[in-house]
């Protein structure tokens, strides 16, 4: 086994999802047959090659720092699932 | 002949001639859409109002007597990730089923430039992750061809919606084969171009370092015409390229001679359908008959791209889709607290392929597991993309096929991630390389079509042109309809 259903659930929580037993044993089966067949990787000897994250030779792209048009609060705030006084609205975080 | 069988580039003419008007050209593809989309289920958003004003304000221009664009007037499809002002953009997803996007996409903003109508927009797998479009939120696609197989995916609305005549053209997006394979599936011509070509802003992300928007057509030109309206820098998006787009109408050329071909040998995996080789083969042979030159090479890290992939697109997405939060857009349910409101949000409206790869993806970026899985694959992807390099100092252009099969059954697969994951196989690496690649029709199996698979190096979309438009030019595969087109 790559992966067992504790390291499954705790996937899970990082993810910030939550599934129910059967969901979980299906899930650790796929993932596990994935894993297993990406392990072909670990046949490669990858020593002293680089990583490549982006195929562009692009750096740091900046722009001039000057105002421009953006979107105006009400349109930005038109898809929350909550707002108040201009801003979205999330449950409390902290107590007290 | 119905207006909607035709290409954009023959409705083109029939415009500026004053044959046909816009309108009339937009209520036949309306009406094609009234008479098989119950069949095919290609579209999730229907603009048809919109749709008849756009067709109304290019009539009054060539009234007037101006010049329009090529595409002015030629109705088509917007994959559902692509973000349209005002329009629902849903990626296929519950999570987004009301989402209405405040900004255009800049692909958007370049067709309305243009005039060009919009029918609507398709149906994909949820989030770009799919190669069926059975990964859908909301329905299933059926492919034109025969309606009991799929139209391929991720882009499987706007491949079917054109090969049905439910659009002329369509957009759709492409990160693993996402236009290419559906393009194949669907007897059309599907191109990614270079990373970088297209501006991605308004692009629903699903893996940035891969993500491409590009033309599905009925045929190479039309292919040409979107591309010089969608190809450009874009000071939105920091990934596009910042150099000159060449007027790639000039690319359409029926001359081969002295072009180099690869034929990479491990792209004929096994598992691929005897009669998809035998296709691709006789290609070859045309190609050389018509002056081209070919060679067999050798691209020996194939065989990990697939795997490479499969880590590094799901750590991008798992990273992209954190956004889905129920905070800021989307559906949200409440929770007993701001955590348990992400957990049941994401759980209730993410489907299984979407919580599949950003699982996979945070595993690979897991602390423990992230040397292992996500930076030994981006180091796979340096020698695939090493691969490329180095044919490209023999060749002009590789050929394979784009998928090993035609498309498959409904239902086939979904039971089994991993067999349609290695329906990606052959153009997979193109997108780890970040090097353009088009499909186009190149046979039939069993009445279903088969695609070819031309690839060319880092902004060789002119190679691609000239090389498809010839092979075109010289068959007739792009000119069969699919059945459903002659039975309705």
């Amino acid at each position: 086994m790559k992966i067992t259903r504790e390291d499954v659930a705790n996937v899970a929580l990082l993810s910030r999802l939550e599934f129910c037993e059967s969901e979980l044993e299906t899930f650790t089966g796929q993932l596990d047959a994935i894993l297993e067949y990406a392990d072909v990787l670990n046949k490669l000897n990858v020593d002293n090659v680089e990583p490549t994250a982006h195929v562009l030779p692009l750096k740091n792209v900046m722009r001039a720092d000057e105002a421009k048009p953006s979107l105006p609060r009400e349109l930005a705030l038109a898809n929350a699932p909550e707002q108040e006084d201009g801003y979205f609205k999330v449950p409390k975080i902290m107590e007290g | 002949m119905e207006l909607f069988k035709y290409t954009a580039h023959q409705l083109h003419e029939k415009l500026v001639s004053k044959e046909i008007s816009a309108v009339e050209l937009t209520k036949s593809v309306l009406a094609r859409v009234d008479a098989v989309e119950k069949d095919v289920q290609s579209y999730i958003t229907q603009t048809r109002e919109s749709a008849l004003e756009q067709a109304e304000a290019v009539d009054a221009k060539i009234g007037q007597g101006q010049a329009i664009s090529t595409l002015a007037g030629i109705p088509g499809a917007l994959k559902d990730n692509m973000c349209t002002k005002g329009t629902k953009t849903t990626c296929a997803s519950k999570i987004l089923a009301n989402f209405i996007p405040p900004y255009n996409a800049t692909v958007v903003e370049k067709l309305m430039a243009e005039d060009t109508v919009v029918i609507g927009k398709a149906n994909m797998d949820e989030f770009a992750m799919g190669g069926s479009t059975e990964n859908s939120g909301f329905f299933q696609t059926r492919n034109p061809w025969d309606l009991a197989t799929v139209p391929g995916g991720s882009s499987g609305g706007s491949a079917a919606a054109v090969a049905a005549g439910e659009a002329i053209w369509a957009l759709g997006s492409d990160t693993g084969g996402s236009i290419r394979q559906p393009a194949a599936y669907c007897g059309l011509v599907g191109m990614k171009p270079t990373y970088g070509r297209v501006s991605r802003y308004g692009l629903v992300a699903y893996a940035s370092s891969l993500d491409q928007i590009g033309p599905i057509t009925r045929d190479v030109r039309d292919c040409a015409h979107v591309l010089n309206i969608i190809c450009g820098h874009d000071a939105k998006d920091s990934t596009s390229i910042n150099t000159g787009v060449p007027d790639y109408t000039k690319s359409l050329v029926n001359d081969i001679k002295g072009l180099k071909i690869g034929l990479p040998r491990e792209y004929f995996v096994s598992g691929m359908d005897p009669e998809v080789e035998r296709a691709i083969n006789k290609a070859i042979e045309q190609l050389v008959a018509l002056g081209a030159e070919y060679k067999e090479i050798s691209m020996p890290h194939t065989e990990y791209a697939l795997s490479a992939y499969y880590m590094i697109a799901p750590a991008e997405a798992s990273s992209n889709l954190a956004r889905y939060d129920g905070v800021s857009f989307g559906e949200r349910i409440e929770g007993s607290d701001i955590i348990d409101m992400y957990k049941k949000t994401r759980s209730a409206f993410f489907g299984a392929e979407v919580k599949r790869r950003i699982m996979l993806g945070t595993y690979a970026l897991s602390a423990g597991y992230h040397d292992a899985y996500y930076v030994k694959a981006l180091q796979v992807r340096t020698l695939v993309k090493q691969d490329f390099d180095k044919a490209f100092h023999d060749v002009d252009v590789i050929i394979t096929p784009t998928a090993p099969t035609t498309a498959f059954k409904l239902g086939e697969k979904t039971n089994d991630p991993l067999a349609m994951y290695l329906q990606d196989v052959c153009t997979i690496p193109v997108n780890l390389a970040g090097v353009p690649a088009v499909s186009i029709p190149c046979g039939f199996a069993g009445g279903m079509p088969i695609g070819l698979q031309i690839i060319a190096k880092p902004l060789g979309e002119e190679t691609l042109i000239r090389t498809a438009y010839t092979f075109e030019q010289n068959n007739d595969y792009h000119k069969g309809f699919a059945p459903l087109l002659e039975v309705k």
